[in-house]
Order: C-alpha cells, then structure tokens, then sequence
C-alpha cells in the first residue's frame, strides 16, 4: 500500500500500513482508521472512503455503512473548532443547555450550523465523560469544564485568537 | 485534567496511584508496579481464577457479574485463539470514572489485562477506548509502548516463556458499542449491532474465539486483588460485594466529583457529607443511584447501602457509579425526556421494541412537557416502557425502559401536573425540537 497513491500525509500513510497489521483481520483497523483520516482531511470525503475501502479490504458501501453508524463521523466538513456541548442529565442539571443556547448565539449559527468563516461549528452532543465537572463541551478533542456562559466565551476567543495566529494544528 | 476528589471516609485502591506520576511506568513500577502480574504467573491459571473468585469483585460496568466466574466459563481447550476485551467505552450519562484511570493510572490496565490473559492463557487483549477520550488513547498507547520496551508486553513477557500483546482501539461515537457483543463487532470494524446470545462472548466472542470482556475499572482493579490479596481485598466491601468503587456525584451536589468509597457505603452519606450535600439548602428529590438506565430513588430512599445487592432489592441498580443528584427544582418530566432523547439517539436500530419504542417515548414524553398530552399518556407511557423490558437483543431497551417506568411510578404527580393543556410548570421549558404527534 505504502508505494500506492495516497490522499493522506506520509505519517498518517505509515501508520495505516501498520495498523492493519495488528488485528486478526485488517477490517478491525477500519475505525480507527476512518476516525484519523476524518482528524487530518477534515471529513470522510469520496475519495478518502475508496482509499480506506481499499486498504481495509472492504466495499465503499461497507465502509458507509459503518460511517453512518457513529456520531463522531461525518461526510461533510465542519468547521474548524467543532465546539461540541453536552446536554445530557448531568449537564442539564448544572446548566448544559444554557451554554449551548449561549454559543449558538455568541456563533451566530444553529444546532449542527457552521459559521460562515468555516473556523466554528456547533454540535449538541450526548455524554462526554464530564459529569462530575458539568457542564461540559468539548472543542475538537479537548475539555472544558465547569463552564459558564462567560467562561466558554473565553474558550472561543482563545481559539479564535489561535487561528489568527495561525498557530493551530 | 479530570482529577480525583478525597473525603476522609475515601480508601485509595483502585486510585491507590492517581496523582502519583503513575502514567510513567518507573514511577509505576516503584509503587509495587507490574508485581500483580509476577504473582499471577507464578499462580498459573487456576490460581488467578481462584484469587478472583475470593476477592468478589464484580463488574463495574453496570451488571455487577462476579469477575472471577466470568473469567472461569472460558473454556481451558479452544480451536480459535482466545482474547481479552477491555471496555473503555464509558457512556452511560453520569459516568465519568474510566477516564481518571486511564489518565492517571493507564498501567493498571494493562497489568490487569495482562492477568486476565493469564487467567485464560490468552495471547493478545484489546484495549478499546471511546472516540472522544482522545488524550486518553495517546496516553495509553504511550504506556503500552513503555510496557513492550520493559519485556512486559510481546513475546516472553517477565521472561515467563509466554506472549502477550496488547492493541489499543478507538470507537468512534456510539453509546450502543459499550454493550459487550456491538463492542466485539465494532472491534472488527462493523456496524455495532448485538449479537445474539447464546453463545455468549466467553465461548464465542471477539473473531469467533473464547473472550473475557470487561470494564476498564474492572480489569484496573486485578492488579490491586493481586496487591493485597482476594481475600483481603474483600474484607473493604459488603458480603457478595468485594471491595471499593469510583462513584461519580454530578448534578445538585455541592462539591461533585469522583471518589473512591468501599461497596456498600450509605447513599445518604455519600450526598450529604461526601458530596457535601445540596447547594442553596434545597432538598433533596431524587438520586439516580448508577447511571442513566437505573431506576431512580425518591429522597426517602436514600438510607441504603451502595452495593449491587441491595440496590437490586430496592428495586434499581449499583450500574456504572453514576450518581446524579435532583434537586426540588428539577422537572422529573423534563428529566426523564431528556434521558429518553438520549436513549432514541442511541438506539441502534437493530431490533424494534427498542428503535420504536425509544422513539414513541420521546415524542410522548415531549408532548407531555409542552402540554399537548391527555391522562391517558401517562399510562401508556408506562405500558410502552413496561413492553420493551425484556424483548430487545440487548440491555439498551431495558436501559431506555427501566427508568421510565420508576419515574411514572414514583413522580406520578408531576406528571399529572403537566396535563390539560398546562405544560411544565417549571421555569425552563425548552423549545420543542420535533413536531407534535
């Protein structure tokens, strides 16, 4: 595979030619393997689904079978601070749901919008894992907890103020 | 950072090494480290087993299944290879515990999944964490690496002449994967749809060979029983219930957090001198005692050991530790359309008692909270519920069902004050998000 075409880095390349090598079976990569193309290209896009077909040893339908299946996965991009904010019981309780309406109007978007910039987009999500720290929301892959309206209007200037400076991942 | 919080009454097993740099696995093996795993070799098969069975650990995931029994129904002669699955899918709403071990104690893992190995002369274990624990899965991985660099992992591990490997996996998003067979057929790259059983996963599991499937509390427990021995390590608990649990207090509690608590310990307690209790001094309406599929308790019901036996008598669960507590400010029926929206979400489809029923419970819920429902909503809201419980492939339905049907039960009232055309009579109504039926 490694001296085929590829839409993904050498890193990335590399670590899929390992990865499915590990399992049993190369199938078992396919996740994973779905989850870091989506972090690097930005979603699954139909090029990126027929390279993974291929090095999984899956059809393209069997590989969109499976993308349809998890909420993490998407087949359009987002944007690029997905701030993802938990309204699940725990949340709820401490104010999950005022967070989420407070962002959907700091960002000026909806429920799954994106802003028109493409540097924000918004999700309601179900249980992170931040319970004991509600309410909670996640941006890409990191935490933030205990938040408050005017806390969480930190974290978005922080971001904002990252991709200005063209410092971010 | 998700740390741990301490209360005198705390006994540090599971989090005997949080807070301690334990992630590097010097500091790791200075604190009695990789010892367990000695020992286990040392004890062979049926010794392990018979430390497990003697330290009554049960699972932490939510079914409290003795570990040790489970370990044993895996057959000593098999065709296909056999596996350890370690569940770090932690989903269910009020659960957050998988996460501090994995951050700050990921070589307990590994060590016992290690000695599950062991126990079922296993070659390799998986160690599958959630999509969205990202850090959690570099930290792993980098623990894992550190352990094939000591010889602890790989071929001749501890120079005992047997292999063992490990392979961290990632989900993707999907609260159903926690379930034990949709785990197994997203480890190999499906869907994560039930299977059904029998044959159960100790006989025919992860690639159609024998497979131990645990929680990552669990399996972080092992090398503890091994630390201080089975049968001390069930002197901490209740009889039947060896040992201690991460409970994790969310909601109306002053001082949330996850502590460490022996089995058994009083829920009363654990709100009001643990947590703190309920800020602003307002009382007490409900704890929902082990995540979002256990039956809810009643403020009167609090005077109750925390363990799987007597939350069972008392008509719930000890679950996955989740305790979340309601204040007298909560809308019993706002929460539990909230836990419903949640269970519809994660549905997966496969069978319709759960697909449909999930759904029709969430739109009557939701017409209910609005004001557009009739008293005959009220009870077939219970019927619906008490009509999945037991006919689904998986526990998702019954976990979707159960605190339902409590919450009509015990919350009857403020159901009924949502009728003729009132809607909520607490201030936070939200806006309706699906069209009335």
């Amino acid at each position: 595979m490694s001296t085929q075409p590829t839409l993904f880095s050498p890193a990335l390349a590399a670590r899929f030619d390992k990865l499915v090598t590990l399992y049993p079976i190369r199938r078992s990569a396919l996740v994973p393997m779905l989850l870091y193309a989506q972090d690097e290209v930005g979603y699954l896009s139909d090029p990126v689904i027929a390279e993974i077909a291929e090095r999984v040893g899956a059809t393209e339908l069997e590989v969109r079978n499976v993308i349809s299946y998890y909420s993490l996965l998407r087949t359009k991009p987002a944007g690029k601070y997905h701030v993802q904010v938990c309204t699940n019981i725990s949340c709820m309780l401490r104010g999950g749901n005022e967070i989420l309406d407070h962002c959907k109007k700091k960002l000026g978007i909806p429920n799954k919008g994106v802003t028109s910039d493409g540097l924000f987009s918004l999700e309601e999500v179900e249980c992170i894992g931040a319970c004991s720290w509600a309410p909670a929301a996640q941006v890409n892959y990191d935490f933030h907890e205990n938040l408050t309206p005017e806390s969480i209007d930190k974290v978005l200037a922080e971001y904002r103020t990252k991709s200005e400076k063209g410092a971010a991942k | 950072m998700a740390t741990l919080s301490t209360h005198p009454d705390c006994v540090p097993i599971v989090s005997y090494r949080f807070g301690k740099g334990a992630t590097n696995i010097d500091k790791y093996i200075e604190l009695d480290g990789y010892q367990a795993a000695r020992k286990a070799i040392a004890l062979g098969p049926d010794g392990i087993i018979a430390e497990m069975k003697a330290s009554n650990l049960r699972g932490r995931g939510g079914a409290g299944f003795p570990t040790g029994l489970k370990w044993s129904f895996v057959p000593k002669q098999s065709d296909k290879p056999k596996y350890v699955l370690v569940n770090g899918d932690e989903s269910e709403p009020g659960t957050c515990k998988d996460r501090l071990i994995f951050e700050q104690d990921p070589h307990a893992v590994i060590e016992g999944t290690i000695i599950a190995g062991l126990s079922i002369q296993a070659k390799m274990g998986f160690i599958y964490l959630r999509g969205e624990y990202r850090y959690l899965l570099e930290i792993t991985e980098r623990a894992v690496a550190d352990a094939y660099a000591k010889g602890f992992l790989g071929k001749n591990i501890f120079g005992s002449g047997l292999d063992f490997d490990i392979v961290t996996q990632t989900g993707a998003g999907a609260y159903e994967v926690g379930e034990e067979s949709a785990l197994m057929e997203s480890l190999e790259g499906k869907r994560g749809i039930p299977r059904i059983r029998p044959p159960f996963p100790a006989v025919v599991g992860l690639y159609g060979g024998p497979t131990i499937i645990n929680n990552a509390e669990t399996i972080a427990t092992v090398p503890h029983v091994f630390r201080l021995g089975g049968a001390e390590y069930a002197k901490i608990g209740t009889e039947r219930n060896g040992g201690t649990r991460l409970f994790c207090l969310s909601g109306h509690i002053e001082r949330p957090g996850v502590y460490e608590l022996p089995m058994g310990y009083n829920l009363r307690k654990m709100i009001y001198e643990v947590g703190g209790g309920i800020p602003g001094g307002k009382k007490l309406k409900a704890v929902v005692p082990g995540g979002a599929s256990t039956p809810a308790l009643t403020a009167d019901e609090i005077d109750i050991g925390m363990d799987f036996d007597q939350l069972g008598k008392a008509g719930s669960m000890l679950g996955s530790g989740g305790v979340v507590v309601l204040d007298e400010t909560t809308c019993m029926v706002e929460f539990a359309l909230r836990t419903m929206k949640f269970y519809a979400h994660e549905s997966c489809g496969w069978c319709i008692p759960c697909r449909e029923g999930t759904d029709w419970l969430k739109k009557s819920l939701t017409r209910l909270h609005e004001g557009g429902a009739v008293d005959k909503d009220i009870d077939n809201i219970r019927y619906l519920a008490e009509n999945m419980l037991g006919r689904t492939f998986c526990p998702l339905g019954d976990a979707a069902a159960m605190p339902t049907i409590a919450f009509v039960k015990k919350f009857r009232k403020e159901f009924e004050d949502h009728l003729d055309g009132k809607g909520c009579p607490h201030h936070h109504a939200q806006e309706p998000e699906i069209a009335l039926v």
